[in-house]
């Protein structure tokens, strides 16, 4: 696991991501409330495991009600992955509900929850275990948005958010 | 060549952006790619991708009846046509019944095949290309460039321009500040649009899954907002498994961009929830346009291999002096030309397909396997049987297929050249021929060719004989590299023939297409160098040892030919190129070289038949270190000098340029020498430098290495 994760971390700072660990899911959700309203604005957390587990925190500005009208002005998106891949420092998950995918496309930064169990060693371990006929939409996310479409130079944040903030946390459910 | 095909080169090389954002764009690309590949087998990749995109090829109708099956059960509509018209007429009626006013698209290379928007807008449907270089193309009412890049031709002042013209003035040539103005301009389109359209890098038959590859995440966006999504796949993306994406998406991000992977990977499998709650109306269109054709052609099913990745444009050293539009619209660059021969017409790809310089650069980085400069030849052979050769050249090989007038006018030549002839060079030529000159010196044809001198050189009598095969330019320009073989063989203790029977090798007929007269070639020197029992075939030219060693054999197998095959192919297995053979050499002990008291620092230029059809790249240097010789390597040594036999002829236009910057390069290493293993190399190298007056000494290896024999 450690160097899995150690991996991971490093494939996916070089995508431009940031990556934090925490022990327990009460400072996971303290680090999120803080950076929440340190971005100021609105923010989207889709249902998921984590808040299942742990409830739902109360913060000015954080709603859990996730329609495409809130999405499209949400600043800050919050949803949980289901695996993390150690080679490419990629994210996967089963975006099959609309709410999971309009938190991650529309928002402006993308917090996204992983479980510190959920890292494998790369691509081919994921697809062994994914079952596209259970999972209609397959979301592999690897660091922000970015093109290089005008000469070339690499711009992050094009259509997608221009912050990925990765929160790896310890003992919480899939 | 057409003219108005010859203005378009002459345009592109007139505009110093592109030239300058491809130039650094090439430079960076092959560093990032190599960096994306760190640690992993790419062969072993690239196997992996061959073997499931072949399967694909081989087996489209079926694969294409089960993903039908596949999708349709999770809710998809499948529509398959081979017809480009019967995929508009479908688009069309569908945004019809639907009451479709604006879409949004993300990029599909396959809707640019069959000009889709144009169709839709006619009918007043509103499109919006999202992905931002197919937003920006699309605004300035052009063609993509690049598969990858479509905009990779304009500059950010280009871009403000058509964004303060066509959306919103006010726009400053900044590109953070342009990309976000983008996505505030585009964000609204995705939110209002009726419909999606997106393509696909990889469709899968086990489960009726599309899988989409993106950086700037509009194709989540495409299909997730609007109600209704459309996707158009070429039947080519075909997968047997759902495990075959993994070599695909292995290779596709490293290969196009020097990623390890996309941003986004997103796989579509059937229905899904809209943002109302209803499910996703999803219709996928399988587009077969001529691709059925090419899988059951024993050649150009090869091409089906292809991921679109785009890596033999950035690794091409004509593209990055043109750039895409010299082309064609859609597909550019090496695979572009091959597709366009077929998705369009054969007869479109007559004047792109003399671009390729037949460097090879584009086979070694190809993720499908892909032997592009092959298939590009072939598209050649095919063109030239369709409309004849061309008059000139049809002259050209009548004499260079009857070896007895061909010397006869060579050695005609030389007494010819001689207004023009000073020192070894010809550095002026009048008329129309002056362009050949321009840029290059060329050799002056010498006095007494190879085949006269060796007669003067008493041979010894080995047990071992091997028959030096010289190819014209060794015989006519260069007999002092003809006359080091021999000196190094000798010395080994091998005595040389030099069997009279030998002809050109065919090269030149062959990659002009003229397989009829290069397989003539092919049986003139095969009888002469299999006439007397020898053990070694060694050529110090890697063009014509490819032509001994492989050609031979591909063109009878191209032209069906069977019965000189068994001669051929003894005649491949005793040729060796000149390093080689030394290399082999000095391994065994037979050969060794002067001790130097000081090393002579000299650079290395890889000729493109050598390293990238031969594969000796490594046995050269090790002689030339073995023989007191420094080597300070150049940057980009393996790219190609521009010669390529009759390229430099037919377009010294692109010749020129590629030239100056293999030249550029080896004056940047400071070294006093700069060797080689190919006369054709050392006539382009040589005659560039001397034009620039530089003192730069241009030898072949074997030069080198003679003068260095203990």
């Amino acid at each position: 696991m450690e160097k899995l994760f150690a991996s991971f971390k490093e494939r996916a700072t070089a995508a431009s991501a940031e990556v934090h660990r925490f022990s327990n899911a009460a400072e996971a959700t303290t680090f999120i409330l803080g950076l929440v309203q340190e971005l100021g604005g609105n923010a989207l957390w889709a249902p998921c495991p984590f808040l299942e587990a742990t409830g739902r925190p109360e913060q000015a500005g954080l709603s859990y009600r996730v329609t495409r009208e809130a999405a499209s002005h949400a600043k800050v998106g919050i949803s949980q992955m289901d695996w993390a891949l150690a080679d490419t420092g990629t994210l996967v998950q089963d975006a099959t509900r609309v709410e999971l995918r309009l938190v991650s496309t529309l928002s402006q930064v993308h917090i996204a929850l992983i479980g510190a169990d959920r890292f494998l060693p790369d691509l081919g371990s994921v697809l062994e275990r994914i079952k596209p006929e259970q999972a209609g939409y397959l979301s592999l996310i690897t660091g922000p948005s970015r093109t290089a479409d005008i000469e070339r130079v690499l711009t992050i944040g094009v259509h997608g958010p221009e912050r990925l903030v990765i929160i790896v946390v310890e003992g919480v459910a899939a | 060549m057409t003219t108005t095909f010859k203005e378009s080169i002459q345009e592109a090389l007139a505009n110093p952006n592109l030239r300058g954002a491809l130039g650094r764009f090439s430079e960076a690309y092959r560093l990032s790619r190599a960096k994306a590949y760190e640690g992993m087998d790419f062969e072993a990749v690239r196997d992996s991708v061959k073997d499931v995109k072949a399967y694909g090829a081989a087996h489209l109708e079926e694969l294409a009846e089960t993903f039908k099956r596949n999708a349709e059960s999770k809710g998809a509509k499948v529509f398959r046509t081979s017809s480009p018209a019967e995929v508009k007429a479908y688009i069309l009626a569908l945004c019809q019944e639907r009451g479709v006013k604006t879409l949004v698209k993300s990029k599909s290379m396959a809707s640019e095949e069959i000009h889709l928007n144009k169709h839709l807008e006619a009918e007043g449907i509103e499109v919006y290309e999202t992905d931002l270089g197919e937003w920006i193309i699309q605004l300035a009412h052009q063609t993509p460039s690049h598969m990858v890049m479509p905009a990779i031709h304009m500059t950010k002042e280009e871009v403000t321009e058509i964004f303060n013209t066509k959306v919103e003035d006010g726009q400053m040539p900044d590109i953070p500040k342009l990309v976000k103005f983008a996505r505030g301009k585009l964000r609204g389109r995705f939110l209002d649009a009726d419909l999606g359209i997106s393509g696909a890098n990889i469709a899968v038959a086990e489960t009726g899954s599309l899988v989409i590859v993106t950086n700037e995440g509009n194709a989540r966006l495409v299909t997730t907002l609007p109600n209704i999504h459309v996707a158009i796949v070429g039947i080519e993306k075909l997968v047997a498994g759902f495990k075959d994406i993994q070599p695909i998406l292995t290779a596709l991000p490293r290969n196009a961009t020097g990623q390890l992977l996309t941003s986004y990977v997103t796989i579509i499998t059937g229905q899904t929830p809209n943002t109302d709650g209803s499910p996703k109306e999803l219709h996928i269109i399988l587009m077969d346009n001529k691709r059925s054709e090419m899988a059951a052609d024993p050649k150009f099913k090869e091409a089906l291999q292809c991921i679109r990745c785009a890596s033999c444009l950035n690794v091409c050293p004509v593209f990055r002096l043109v750039g895409g539009h010299v082309f064609g619209k859609v597909y550019t660059g090496g695979i572009g030309t091959i597709l366009t021969a077929w998705f369009d017409e054969l007869k479109k790809a007559d004047d792109i397909q003399g671009l390729c310089i037949q460097c090879g650069a584009c086979k070694d980085v190809c993720p499908g396997r892909i032997d592009i400069p092959d298939l590009i030849l072939e598209l050649r052979r095919r063109l030239i049987l369709e409309k004849g050769q061309p008059i000139v050249q049809k002259a050209i090989f009548a004499v260079v297929n009857n070896r007895r007038l061909f010397h006869s006018m060579l050695r005609a030549a030389s007494v010819a050249q001689k207004p023009f002839a000073r020192a070894g060079f010809i550095r002026h030529l009048p008329l129309f021929l002056s362009d050949l000159t321009d840029f290059r010196s060329l050799p002056a044809i010498a006095e007494k060719p190879f085949r006269d001198t060796f007669k003067a050189i008493k041979q010894p009598e080995c047990k071992e004989k091997a028959a030096i095969y010289a190819g014209c330019l060794i015989d006519f320009s260069y007999p002092e590299m003809g006359e080091a073989v021999v000196k190094v063989l000798n010395k080994a203790g091998i005595q040389v023939l030099f069997p009279e029977g030998q002809t050109c090798c065919g090269a030149p007929a062959r990659y002009n297409g003229a397989y009829e007269t290069a397989a003539g070639n092919a049986r003139d020197n095969i009888q002469a160098l299999l006439e007397e029992e020898v053990d070694y075939v060694v050529s110090a030219c890697p063009t014509c040892t490819v032509a001994l060693k492989e050609d031979f054999i591909n063109t009878f197998e191209s032209l069906g030919v069977t019965d000189a095959m068994e001669g051929a192919r003894a005649l491949a297995a005793k040729t060796l190129d000149f390093s080689t053979l030394v290399k082999k050499l000095v391994d065994e002990g037979r050969l060794e070289f002067q001790d130097a008291a000081e090393a002579e620092v000299v650079t290395y230029h890889d000729s493109c038949h050598l390293k990238r059809t031969l594969g000796a790249d490594q046995p050269p240097r090790e002689m030339l270190r073995k023989a007191g010789y420094e080597i300070k390597e150049m940057a980009e040594c393996d790219i190609c000098c521009g010669m390529a036999g009759s390229y430099s002829l037919k377009l010294p236009e692109l010749s020129a340029p590629i030239l100056q910057r293999k030249l550029n390069n080896i004056k940047d290493t400071g070294a006093r020498g700069v060797a080689m293993d190919c006369p054709g190399c050392v006539m382009q190298i040589r005659g560039g430098l001397d034009k620039l007056g530089s003192a730069i000494k241009v030898e072949h290896t074997a030069v080198r290495l003679a003068r260095r024999l203990k």
